[in-house]
C-alpha cells in the first residue's frame, strides 16, 4: 500500500484528536491526584456523566445547550461526591480510597443504566461543525479538528492560570508540599474542593465533547479509564505538562501502532507504559522534582 | 385433631402438588439483565414473553419461568445454570447472549442433559466441534448471517473489499464466512484489520487505511457501542460516497440505528430478520412486540420470540421431560417472522433465510428496506458429531 504524505497528515491529525480528548480527562485526574493525593478512580464515571448529561440537555435544547451545561452539571456532581464521600476518605490511605472509588465506578454505572436505561443515546454534530473542512490537500471532519483546538485552548487556557495567577501559585504550592502551604496560610482544604470540582467539570466536558463522536454507553467511563490512567503514569503525576505529553505519547503510539503494526497495536502502549516504570519510574514530567 | 387436620393437609397437598408440577414445563431463563449486553438480554426475554401469550395455549401445558441473571460473566452464568439444574429441576432452559457464557455452560448443560435452546450466542463451534443433541441454536451462526453476501455483493459487481472488525472469536468468524465466500465468487480482499475489541475509541487510523487500499467497498462486522462509533465515525470522514460501506447487519441493527442516525443512511448490510420483512407472522409479531414495548422488535427480540416458540412446538408433540424435550427441539420447524425455520438435526442449528438490507430514512426515522431473500441454508457440519435423531 503506497502511502502519500495526505494519508501521514490524517494520521497525525488522528492521534491528536485522540490526544486531546484524553488529556481533557486526565488533566483533572492527575492534579486532583497530585494535590490531594486522592486516586479518584470513578473519574471515568464522571465522564460518561457528562455525555449522559450532554445527551439529554442536547435533547431539549440542542447540541450547545449541552454542551456548556454538562460540565456544570458534572461538577455539581463532584460536589455532592466530595461532600459526602471524598472528605471523609482524605486521610484513611490509599487503599481504602482505591477501593471506595472503585466502587463508586459500579455504583454510577448502575444509576446511569437507571436512568438512561441500557441502550445507547447520541447526539447529533451541530450543524455549524457538521461536515469536512479542506486544507492542504486533505479533507477532515470538522468537528475532530474542533476537538483539537478545544483540547489546545483548554491546556492554554490552564497553563496561564498555573503559571501566571494566584491561584495557579497556590495550588502549586499545595501540590509541591501541602503542609508547609497550610502554614502560609494558604486554605489548602478550599483549594482541594476548587480543584476537584473543576477536575469533575473537565471530564464531564470531556463527556460532552466525546459524544457526538462515540456512542453513549453506561460502560463508556471504564472503557476510558485505563487509557486515562496510562496518561497520567506516562506523563508523571500532577502535572499539566505531564498530561499533556503523557496524552499526546498515547494518542500517537495507539494511532500510528494501529497503522503500522497492527497485531501489536493493543500491546505496544503497555510496552511504552512499562519501559516509562523502568527507566523513569516516576513518569515523563512528575510535579515534584 | 390438630395434629391429624395438619397431617391429612399435608398429604393433600403432597398429592396435589406433584400433579400439579406434572402439568406445568418449568423453564430457566438464562440471560444478561445487567452488564453491556443487557439490552439485549432484555429485548430476548420481552420477545419471549410476547410468543408465550400469543401461543402459549396451544402448548397443551403450562410454562413456569425461571429468569437468572448471567451478568455476561461466565463463571457467573454456570453458577447461574448449576442452579436451574440442580435446585430449580428446570426442564429446560433458554437464552444465552454471549459465547463465552455459551462456551461456559456447555458441558455442564450437555453432562446434566438439561436442553439448552440458545437465543442469541453465535459462535460457529457451538453447533461445530463443541455440538451437543441437547443444545439447539434458534438464532444464528456468525458464518451463516455472513456467508451469503460474498456471493451477493460478488453479484453487484464489487471486486475489491476491505474488511474491519473487532477483535475477538465472534469478529473473525463473521468475516472469515464473508471472506471466503466472496472469494470463492472470485472477489478479491483488498486488505484486512482486526481493531482491539472494546478497546477502540478512534476509528480513524483504520478508516484511512481502508480508503488508501484502493477497494471497491468496505465490509465490516460490529456491534452495540462500537457499531454506533464507526458508522458515526465512517460517515464524518466523507467515506461513504466513494467507498460504500457493506457490512453483518449487526452494525444497523434496529436496537441502535437510530443513535446512529443519519449516518448510517445507505449501509447495505445482511441479517437474518429485520422488522420490515413483509409476512404475516411478523407483523402479527411486530404489532404485539410494540404494544408490549413501545419500539419495534430487534433481531434479538426475535430470538426470544422464536425461541418460546420452538419450546411450544416441542411441547405440542406430547414433549415434556428434559429427554423428550431435547429429542422434539430437534426436529422443530415452523413459520415465523424470519419466514420458515427449521432445525438442521445434523448440527442443531437453525436453518433460515438471510435478508440483504439497506437502511433508509423514512418518516420517523430510519427503517430496513428489504433489497434480496438470500435462500436458507445449513451451516457445513464444522466436525460436529453427534447421535441421530431416536425417535
Amino acid at each position: 500500500m503506497a502511502h502519500d504524505l495526505g494519508f501521514w497528515m490524517l494520521q497525525a491529525l488522528n492521534a491528536l484528536q485522540l490526544s486531546m480528548l484524553l488529556f481533557l480527562l486526565s488533566i483533572g485526574l492527575t492534579v486532583i491526584f497530585g494535590l490531594m493525593h486522592f486516586v479518584n478512580l470513578a473519574h471515568g464515571s464522571l465522564y460518561a456523566l457528562g455525555a449522559y448529561f450532554a445527551a439529554s440537555l442536547a435533547a431539549i435544547g440542542g447540541y450547545w445547550m449541552g454542551f456548556f451545561l454538562a460540565p456544570v452539571a458534572v461538577a455539581g456532581a463532584g460536589v455532592l461526591l466530595y461532600s459526602g464521600l471524598i472528605k471523609r476518605m482524605r486521610n484513611s490511605g490509599p487503599m481504602a480510597q482505591v477501593l471506595v472509588t472503585f466502587g463508586l465506578i459500579f455504583a454510577l454505572l448502575d444509576v446511569t443504566r437507571f436512568f438512561w436505561g441500557d441502550l445507547a443515546l447520541a447526539i447529533e454534530i451541530p450543524a455549524i461543525l457538521d461536515g469536512r473542512l479542506t486544507f492542504l490537500g486533505i479533507e477532515y471532519p470538522a468537528y475532530r479538528l474542533f476537538i483539537i483546538a478545544l483540547g489546545l485552548a483548554i491546556f492554554a487556557a490552564l497553563a496561564v492560570v498555573l503559571d501566571r495567577t494566584q491561584i495557579g501559585a497556590m495550588i502549586r504550592a499545595g501540590v509541591d508540599n501541602d503542609a508547609m502551604a497550610a502554614c502560609l496560610g494558604i486554605n489548602v482544604e478550599r483549594l482541594f474542593f476548587i480543584v476537584f470540582c473543576v477536575g469533575c467539570g473537565l471530564a464531564g466536558l470531556a463527556g460532552a465533547v466525546a459524544a457526538p463522536l462515540l456512542s453513549v454507553t453506561p460502560d463508556m467511563g471504564l472503557q476510558i479509564l485505563i487509557p486515562t490512567l496510562i496518561v497520567i503514569v506516562i506523563g508523571g503525576l500532577g502535572s499539566l505538562k505531564g498530561a499533556i505529553a503523557g496524552s499526546l505519547v498515547y494518542g500517537f503510539v495507539q494511532t500510528f501502532g494501529a497503522v503500522l503494526a497492527p497485531q501489536a497495536a493493543s500491546v505496544l502502549i503497555y510496552a511504552l507504559l512499562a519501559a516509562v516504570l523502568v527507566i523513569k519510574p516516576a513518569g515523563l514530567f512528575p510535579a515534584k522534582g | 385433631m390438630k395434629r391429624a387436620i395438619l397431617a391429612a393437609l399435608g398429604l393433600a397437598t403432597s398429592l396435589a402438588v406433584p400433579a400439579a408440577a406434572e402439568e406445568n414445563i418449568k423453564v430457566g431463563l438464562l440471560l444478561p439483565f445487567s452488564g453491556v449486553y443487557a439490552a439485549l438480554g432484555n429485548d430476548i426475554e420481552a420477545g419471549f414473553a410476547v410468543a408465550l401469550e400469543q401461543f402459549g395455549s396451544e402448548a397443551g401445558t403450562g410454562f413456569d419461568i425461571v429468569r437468572e441473571d448471567t451478568e455476561v460473566k461466565p463463571p457467573v452464568a454456570l453458577g447461574k445454570a448449576k442452579k436451574l439444574i440442580l435446585q430449580d429441576k428446570v426442564d429446560v432452559m433458554a437464552g444465552i447472549v454471549s459465547s463465552s457464557v455459551l462456551g461456559a455452560v456447555r458441558d455442564t448443560v450437555h453432562g446434566a442433559g438439561v436442553p439448552l435452546i440458545v437465543a442469541n450466542a453465535g459462535n460457529d463451534e457451538a453447533t461445530g466441534t463443541s455440538c451437543s443433541p441437547y443444545i439447539t441454536r434458534m438464532s444464528f451462526s456468525n458464518g451463516q448471517v455472513n456467508r451469503p453476501m460474498g456471493q451477493w455483493m460478488h453479484d453487484q459487481g464489487i471486486r475489491k473489499v476491505y474488511t474491519l472488525a473487532p477483535d475477538y472469536a465472534a469478529g473473525r468468524q463473521m468475516i472469515g464466512g464473508f471472506v471466503e465466500s466472496f472469494t470463492a465468487a472470485g472477489g478479491e480482499i483488498a486488505g484486512q484489520e482486526f481493531t482491539p475489541f472494546q478497546k477502540t475509541q478512534d476509528f480513524g487510523p483504520y478508516l484511512a487505511q481502508a480508503k488508501a487500499s484502493g477497494a471497491d467497498a468496505v465490509y465490516v462486522f460490529y456491534a452495540g457501542g462500537e457499531a454506533i462509533s464507526f458508522v458515526k465515525q465512517y460517515d464524518s470522514f466523507g467515506l461513504k460516497a466513494d467507498l460504500p460501506l457493506y457490512g453483518s447487519g449487526f452494525l444497523t441493527s434496529p436496537l441502535y440505528v437510530n443513535a446512529e442516525g443519519p449516518a448510517a443512511e445507505g449501509v447495505i448490510t445482511a441479517l437474518h430478520y429485520v422488522p420490515t420483512l413483509d409476512n404475516a407472522a411478523n407483523a402479527a409479531f411486530v404489532a404485539a412486540f410494540q404494544a408490549k414495548t413501545g419500539r419495534l422488535p430487534s433481531e434479538f427480540a426475535v430470538h426470544g420470540y422464536d425461541a418460546a416458540r420452538a419450546l411450544i412446538e416441542a411441547a405440542k408433540t406430547g414433549a415434556h421431560d428434559r429427554a423428550s424435550l431435547a429429542e422434539a427441539l430437534r426436529q422443530v420447524s415452523f413459520d415465523g417472522p424470519r419466514g420458515k425455520l427449521s432445525i438442521d438435526p445434523a448440527t442443531n442449528n437453525i436453518v433460515q433465510p438471510v435478508y440483504v438490507y439497506e437502511t433508509v430514512a423514512a418518516e420517523g426515522g430510519l427503517t430496513q428496506k428489504v433489497l434480496a431473500e438470500l435462500p436458507a441454508e445449513a451451516d457445513p457440519a464444522n466436525g460436529c458429531e453427534m447421535a441421530p435423531v431416536s425417535n
